[in-house]
């Protein structure tokens, strides 16, 4: 194949990555999306195949059979609720693929580049592996956060900031000093040595982010990824690198830009980490009691109400609820009542996690809304249903400026006549934030696992209904 | 410990202080309860039904005062009672101490533990043993429902065959649990619904309830302590009489819910205005055990003025005695749960807490009454707090515009200095990846927020891009290179397997 067809090819497959993301744009486009983000690859991988650069079919079919099988397995297995897991693994597959390719490139002596394009040759090498392996390490922290092999708290190192600052001024010394040796073909060592650090700091960086950040560590992650592989273009001087990385990066720091706008939290401050450190005052302290209502009771709230609303959060995740909520809905659906999911843009541990997890129990999409579409709504809602959700709809964000979360938007379904809010136990969130949701005169606690006492209400309206 | 209950002694008292509910739930907490025969008959509970969750059956009145440690009632007790009660033992009921001095000594010398139901403090916490509101929204609802037995015509407008029936216009005159209930009721049956307050806070709680607020352009806040209203001034009486006159004229049902605590009610309603009123109209008097709203009430009865009848039944919630029992044996259900925090069976009277010490008017013969006042009253509290959180928000989001252009400024000293020494190959590379990051960015704006999972494990497989390059490396010369790319093939290939298909997976799911 000519250089002239491979870069028709690279084209070709450039805008079936746009359309790919744009089609996202709804769920009626998405699926043809997804094709198009799939023909892509195919021509952009045969393209190169077939550009004559490549002649160890051996090793490359094996790899590609090995990792497609892998992949295609895991795809298969993996439960809609452990997605963010999926995610954060692969996220760091990207950043250690990037790690390795920017040393294979290192090692390759058939690059004969000098003076100033050696030297950006160089850097490009030493950043894509730089962005490479923090992504790597960052994400398989996330990702033993995500599936709670880590504890999820903030890890807050006394000093961590200076501790940051040493790792970027190390890096930066180490930098010069692998571009000084690699003028005479060393450097092995300092890029080495740079690799460790980088993975310190990705592991780092990612302990010290509390687990209701999550949604904007993950759409970071994929924002990294996104830079690595853009890194990895320009040091293979690869157009098609260069574009599809800078599609996803831009596409991973706009998540991240939403996620930390729904929190009302400052990107900077996500990153630094610690989270709630920086509240200038006590916050106010919850007092009162709970009236708790048993499945028996919600039933019929349920059957009175005509306007209902649900706000999933992640303990619907935890209990695999989904499912349940569902039945629940068709059920009251066809008594022609009004239901309605709000979800809160960081409602889980990824963006858009309820969203997907609603999907799988068939819950139509057009009955799903956003934060923004239902909040104006509450004063008509009868009863709000809350699963697992606590930071999302708690009150002190918007009335105790010394809350932690003071200034996030929420979900107020205070503002409804009932609200029945299912929880495990009386533990605060996440953010270890005390809810004074919970202790309202139009609040009523539903304790105990959220799929058992919805299944039990379930059981109730059947026989009733 | 041992809870009696006995049956009402007073004349049409159909109340019963416990449910068998609610006794299931006390016997939980490890006491055992007791109750006179037929004590729930004119409420439609009968004894089996008690029986069937544990409760002991007693035949005489006599032998449970005698028997029972704790004496849970609906009344106060009268004369009679008190003969039958034993010295030192605990009683909970309504008891209006400040009317009541009399029964307060008697009490006192009998050496007893009393709780009035009608002094549990108005905080939130102490809401699900509100006696007063529970039994104030029945009167609400019966007000209503008294009062369309006694006008004659629909409340609710139809156009029928047989003409057009205008809608009853219903004018309720202070707006707490009781005028908020009517409200509710008459709304409910389709009436036009009027309600005046002096309270301003409330306008928004009437117009929740879809009827309208009848404003008085006068500056004068009603609120007083602990959520009642206070006495006015007469300048702001004189403007108020003046609405409710001219508001006699057009409607057909009024009713009246103003109290003052410990004072007289207010006379709102006059014989002149009451002479005003339609042929047929109806005043329901709700504070006619105070001496009335209107002045034409008589208390305990149903009396017809100027054609205008004028009900000032004391007891509604007496007349619905099943739903009040109901909702007044929850409210002692919450207190006793309050008293006993240990579920061990005993009464422990802790005077530190709030709300027993308020609702504690006699404790061991001691007379404990008035509490000190209560000073929790959450309108002025979530007023002061409401604009600090709007200034915080401005913080973030307004900054100096020198902090807005420095990103700017050296991002621009970054690319001058990039592209006054990178080569002709680098900058059109360079070139493209801006393009692309803008390209980026405009799309994925566009991106719909349910998908934003499906965005993540596309652009998760599309990064799997890197694959190509290890692809144009693998077959550089040296073994390690070509193993290293050879693992970064497989890497990137699982992404892409595994990113597209778990989007498709996803995808399919989003079905309408």
């Amino acid at each position: 194949m000519s250089q002239g067809l491979v870069t028709m090819s690279y084209i070709a497959a450039t805008i079936l990555f746009i359309l790919s993301l744009g089609g996202l744009s709804n769920q009626e486009t998405a699926r043809r999306g997804n094709y198009f983000g799939m023909a892509g690859m195919a021509i952009a991988i045969i393209a190169t195949v077939l550009s004559g650069a490549v002649n160890s079919y051996v090793i490359l079919i094996m790899a590609l059979i090995i990792g497609g099988f892998i992949g295609t397995k895991a795809a298969l297995k993996v439960e809609m609720t452990q997605m963010p897991e999926l995610v954060a693994i692969m996220h760091s597959l990207v950043g250690m693929a990037a790690v390795l390719v920017g040393y294979a490139n290192f090692m390759d002596a058939s690059l004969t580049l000098t003076g100033v394009e050696k030297t950006i040759h160089e850097v490009e090498i030493y950043i894509g592996i730089l962005i490479g392996a923090v992504t790597f390490s960052g994400s398989v922290i996330a990702f033993g956060k995500l599936s709670g092999r880590i504890d999820g708290k903030p890890l807050t190192l006394p000093g961590r900031h200076l501790f940051n600052l040493g790792l970027l001024l190390l890096t930066l010394w180490l930098g010069s000093m692998f571009l000084h040796q690699a003028e005479s073909g060393g450097g092995t060592f300092p890029l080495l040595v740079m690799t460790l650090l980088a993975l310190v700091f990705g592991v780092h960086m990612v302990m010290a982010i509390g687990g209701a950040d999550m949604p904007v560590v993950v759409s970071m992650l994929n924002s990294y990824s996104g830079w690595a592989a853009a890194a990895t273009g320009f040091m293979l001087s690869n157009d098609l690198l260069i574009v599809t990385g800078a599609l996803v990066g831009s596409s991973g720091a706009i998540l991240s830009y939403i996620m930390c706008r729904a929190m009302n939290r400052n990107f900077i401050s996500v990153i630094a980490g610690g989270f709630g450190t920086g509240a200038n005052g006590p916050a106010a302290e919850v007092t009162g009691d709970v009236i708790a209502i048993s499945a028996n009771d919600t039933a019929k709230l349920l059957l009175d109400a005509k306007n209902i609303m649900i706000i999933p959060g992640y303990g619907m995740a935890v209990a695999q609820a989904q499912h349940t909520v569902n039945d629940i809905t068709k059920l009251l659906r066809a008594q022609g009542k009004t239901v309605r999911f709000g979800i809160h843009p960081v409602a889980g541990r990824m963006p858009g996690h309820m969203n997907v997890l609603l999907a799988e129990a068939k819950v139509p999409y057009d009955i799903v809304f956003e934060m923004d579409e239902v909040n104006e709504d509450f004063a008509k809602v009868e009863v709000s249903i809350v699963i697992g959700a606590n930071d999302i709809v708690n009150p002190s964000a918007l009335d105790d400026p010394n809350s932690p979360i003071a200034g996030m938007p929420v979900l107020e379904c205070w503002k409804g006549e009932t609200t029945i809010v299912l929880k495990r136990s009386m533990a605060s969130g996440y953010a270890g934030v005390g809810n004074p949701l919970f202790v309202l005169e139009n609040t009523r606690m539903l304790f105990g696992d959220a799929d058992k006492t919805l299944q039990e209400v379930l059981k109730v309206l059947k026989e009733v209904g | 410990m041992k809870i009696g209950i006995p049956k009402e002694s007073h004349a049409g008292e159909k109340r019963v202080a416990t449910t068998p509910d609610a006794a299931e739930k006390i016997i939980q907490l490890g006491f055992s309860v007791a109750i006179e025969s037929g004590a729930g008959l004119a409420a439609d509970i009968p004894d089996q039904a008690y029986k069937d969750v544990g409760v002991e059956v007693i035949g005489t009145a006599k032998a449970l005062w005698k028997k029972a440690d704790i004496i849970i009632k609906v009344r106060a007790p009268n004369a009679q009672e008190l003969v039958l009660m034993p010295k030192d033992k605990h009683l909970i009921s309504f008891i209006w101490p400040a009317q009541n001095d009399d029964l307060m000594q008697k009490l006192s010398a009998k050496n007893a533990t009393v709780l009035a139901m009608d002094s549990v403090p108005r905080m939130s916490r102490a809401q699900k043993m509100d006696a007063l509101s529970s039994m104030a929204n029945i009167a609400g609802y019966r007000a209503i429902i008294e009062a369309a037995q006694h006008f004659g015509r629909f409340f609710t407008g139809q156009i029928t065959a047989a003409g057009k029936i205008p809608p009853a216009k219903v004018l309720v005159i202070g707006a707490g649990v009781a005028g908020l209930a009517a409200i509710g009721t008459a709304k409910g049956m389709g009436a036009i619904v009027r309600a005046f307050d002096t309270r301003p806070e409330v306008k928004e709680q009437i117009e929740s309830m879809d009827a309208e607020f009848l404003m008085l352009n006068f500056s004068e806040e009603g609120s007083g302590s602990g959520g009642y209203a206070k006495p006015m001034s007469p300048e702001f009486i004189a403007a108020e009489m003046a609405l409710f006159a001219k508001q006699a004229l057009e409607v057909d049902i009024i009713v009246t819910t103003a109290l003052i605590p410990g004072k007289p009610a207010p006379e709102l309603i006059t014989a002149e205005m009451v002479k005003s009123m339609k042929p047929g109209s109806v005043i329901v008097d709700l504070a006619a055990e105070q001496g009335g709203n209107c002045a034409l009430t008589e208390k305990d009865s149903v009396v017809v003025k100027h054609g205008v009848t004028i009900i000032g039944y004391t007891n509604l919630p007496s007349r619905l005695a099943n739903q009040s029992s109901q909702l007044y044996a929850t409210n002692i259900r919450h207190l006793i749960t309050e008293l006993c925090p240990d579920k061990d069976g005993l009464l422990n009277v802790n005077m530190d807490d709030d709300v027993i010490r308020g609702a504690t008017v006699i404790n061991a013969g001691k007379i404990t009454w008035p509490p000190p006042a209560p000073t929790l009253s959450a309108a002025p509290a979530a007023k002061a707090a409401a604009p600090k959180p709007a200034d915080a928000h401005k913080k973030t989001t307004k900054s100096s515009p020198l902090q807005q252009l420095l990103p700017l400024i050296l991002g621009g000293i970054a690319l001058f200095s990039i592209g006054s020494v990178a080569p002709a190959s680098f900058m059109s590379h360079f070139t493209v990846f801006v393009l692309a990051c803008f390209i980026g960015y405009q799309v994925i704006w566009n991106v719909s927020a349910s998908l934003h999972t499906p965005l993540m494990s596309v652009t998760n497989a599309i990064s799997g891009i890197i694959v190509i390059g290890a692809l144009v490396q693998i077959s550089s010369p040296g073994i390690t290179i070509s193993l290293l790319a050879g693992l970064a093939i497989l890497i990137a290939s699982i992404n892409i397997a595994g990113g597209f298909l778990v989007t498709r997976r996803m995808l399919e799911m989003f079905r309408k």
